[in-house]
């Protein structure tokens, strides 16, 4: 089995798809000739063709609502909003449109498109380039939200989103695009060919939407994490020194309840990290969860670590990630609670 | 509107048959609008109610020049173009008092109806939205080489929405098939197209975009066919986008909450008397000698008891069963 990064991953899931597939298209800004911001979809056009992988023009909401419009008339596009800081010109098109037109027809009409679009940080973006917006969709009844966190994992999620016959956005963690980060960064870069979830299939297969994977087992506390706060959130066990268990959620929506009600259950105390912004964010609504479902199981306040409450800082990248050191504390802290 | 005088002086040449389809359609609409307005003031219908009436020459001229296959999308004042693509009456009506039996099973309302096996794309209330999935749908036509034509309708107020010109942009760059038809009733709820416009000829809209526009008298079911007819068969031949601005007008308020304060009675008065697209038909059937005033009222008696039935549904029609509320959100297994 051959080794991939996250993008050679990615473009594998989308070539898989355009070749199985007549109805699956590939769109966005610099996609086509460019072959992506990040060469997600490079050498696509070159051998599907102009009509099944092309360039749009700088115009998001054009973009998405063309994809709604294919996706109701029977072709699944897949398209890529070239950073998720980009994605508000579109969010009225995602959540009115495409969310809302099975409801509203009462089952009649889908909008079955997928949108991959990078998030996150790590790369020195600045506020423009490294947001997490992903609690800005798991809000809106009607889409599905996936984040994965390796290359196995990004190419079978990715071939579910496209089969999947609703709406599906796939945020994709940059930083994770050419190997595992862990936070330390500091440290030298490791690719992911000396990672095990490099080992992804040429062929088809899925990483099927709304189940969860337990990546790290443990008994001291339950980490619930997606994307690259997956990876930190091991880190940050080792460094801790706790047996921690952690939870990659893959789908924040539907989110996989009973994997996480289950290691809660065990553990009797959860941490949730996540690199977007705290107030609000994805964390708040896991913690309702985990206290609703696992109140009298629990010995402890439920933490997050997250972002701050602040736009995505430029100068002070690292101290606002929520790297090891500060995952790790919050661990000890639940350990001591 | 000096192109009125125009087109009304030399009319297309259309049938007996035809004009008097296009007399009995566009009734069934102006009808059906008067009843929806009866059960709303009955608080029948809840919510969000806007009527098409004066406007009905605008969708009946454009099906009259449409191909089987070929797909509409609206903005929320879609009860007209529903009727138009041959939907019916009653999944209409029953729609609009939220029931089981409405189009969407009472789920959307008003602004929120389709249908799949009349290639009706929506009603969508949210201003301008549609006009980019018309395009979507342009698009997957040419992808799919099924000689299908779009066509997206949109409002002079919904012209002001920046995705309108992204989706311009597009359609003509990727030469897709799709009509777009402002209708221009002038009024963007209560804000005159001169208060709200800069450049109030619409058609000019898509210059910048190699797009051609015409504006064409929107009262007039033939000058709409006609031009529908051009545009039409032009995104057929992989020409691209055509904008069709229609001059039109709407008797009623934007809503059913509307005083409309906004104009004056004699406004709405001289366009009700001198330009009203159905009295316009009318005269032609009888000066032609296509039909007499008997004849005529057959019609106006089998479109009314169309309208009457439909009402009848739309009340007995049951609510929808409260699972319905957490149906169609995702797909299910």
């Amino acid at each position: 089995m051959p080794a991939m990064n996250m993008i050679q991953a990615l473009n594998s899931a989308m070539d898989v798809m355009m070749t199985r597939d007549p109805n699956v298209l590939v769109f966005g800004e610099d996609v086509g000739y460019f072959g992506g911001v990040f060469r997600a979809t490079e050498g696509l056009q070159k051998k599907h063709g102009l009509t099944r992988c092309f360039d749009a023009p700088i115009a998001e909401g054009g973009i998405v609502a063309a994809a709604i419009g294919m996706g109701a008339y029977g072709l699944r596009p897949v398209i890529e909003i070239q950073f998720a800081d980009y994605i508000y010109p579109g969010y009225d098109q995602i959540v009115s449109e495409a969310a809302r037109l099975r409801y509203r027809s009462a089952g009649d009409f889908t909008a079955p498109l997928t949108l991959r679009t990078p998030y996150g940080g790590g790369i020195f973006g600045g506020q423009t380039h490294s947001q997490s917006p992903e609690a800005l969709f798991t809000h809106v009844a009607g889409i599905k939200t996936v984040v994965p966190s390796n290359p196995y994992d990004a190419k079978g999620l990715l071939i579910a989103a496209i089969e999947d016959d609703d709406p599906v956005i796939i945020f994709e963690p940059k930083r994770l695009y050419n190997g595992p980060f862990d936070g330390w960064h500091e440290n030298p870069v490791s690719p992911w060919a000396k990672h095990p979830d490099s080992e992804v299939p040429e062929g088809h297969y899925t990483v099927p939407l709304g189940k969860a994977k337990v990546v790290r087992e443990g008994n001291d506390l339950t980490v619930l994490a997606y994307g690259t706060m997956v990876h930190v959130a091991q880190a940050a066990a080792v460094h801790a020194g706790v047996d921690a268990e952690v939870i990659d959620l893959r789908t924040l929506i539907p989110i996989d309840i009973e994997t996480v009600v289950a290691s809660v259950k065990k553990t009797g105390r959860c941490v949730i990290v996540h690199e977007a912004t705290r107030t609000s964010g994805f964390g708040a609504e896991l913690s309702a969860l985990v206290q609703e479902e696992c109140f009298y199981h629990l010995e402890a306040p439920i933490a997050r670590v997250t972002g701050w409450d602040t736009p995505y800082p430029h100068a002070f990248e690292w101290e606002y990630f929520p790297g090891p050191q500060r995952v790790a504390d919050a661990m000890k802290r639940v350990m001591e609670g | 509107m000096s192109e009125a005088s125009t087109s009304r002086a030399k009319p297309p040449k259309a049938t007996a048959a035809e004009l008097t389809g296009y007399y009995r359609d566009m009734l069934l609409i102006r009808r059906f609008e008067e009843r929806a307005g009866q059960l709303y003031g009955m608080g029948l219908i809840g919510g969000f109610c806007h009527l098409y009436i004066g406007q009905e020459a605008v969708v009946i001229g454009m099906q009259a020049a449409m191909k089987e296959g070929d797909q509409v999308i609206t903005g929320y004042r879609d009860h007209g173009h529903m009727l138009a693509c041959g939907m019916d009456a009653n999944g209409v009506m029953a729609e609009l008092t939220g029931r089981a039996g409405g189009y969407s099973r009472g789920k959307g309302g008003s602004m929120h109806m389709f249908s799949r096996e009349k290639n009706f794309f929506g009603g969508h209330g949210i201003v301008g939205a549609q006009v980019s999935l018309g395009t979507g749908i342009a698009f997957a036509n040419k992808y799919r080489k099924n000689g299908a034509v779009c066509v997206a309708y949109f409002g002079d107020g919904a012209a002001n929405q920046g995705q309108v010109y992204e989706s311009f942009n597009m359609a003509a760059l990727w030469k897709l098939p799709v009509v777009y038809i402002v209708e221009n009733n002038q009024y963007a709820m209560g804000t005159a197209i001169q208060r709200s416009t800069s450049e109030t000829h619409l058609y000019k809209r898509g210059v910048s975009f190699n797009i051609p526009g015409e504006e064409v008298d929107g009262m007039d079911v033939l000058a709409v066919r006609e031009a529908g007819k051009k545009a039409l068969a032009r995104a057929r031949k992989g020409e691209g986008p055509t904008l069709l601005e229609m001059k039109t007008y709407r008797y009623r308020g934007h809503s059913m909450s509307d005083p409309a304060k906004y104009r004056t009675r004699e406004e709405v008065d001289a366009m009700r008397s001198h330009h009203d697209p159905i009295e316009h038909v009318k005269t032609l059937l009888i000066d032609l000698g296509h039909a007499d005033e008997d004849a005529l009222k057959e019609i106006d008696r089998e479109v009314r008891a169309i309208v009457v039935a439909s009402a009848e549904f739309a009340q007995q029609s049951p609510e929808p069963d409260p699972a319905e509320l957490m149906t169609d959100i995702l797909v299910e297994a």
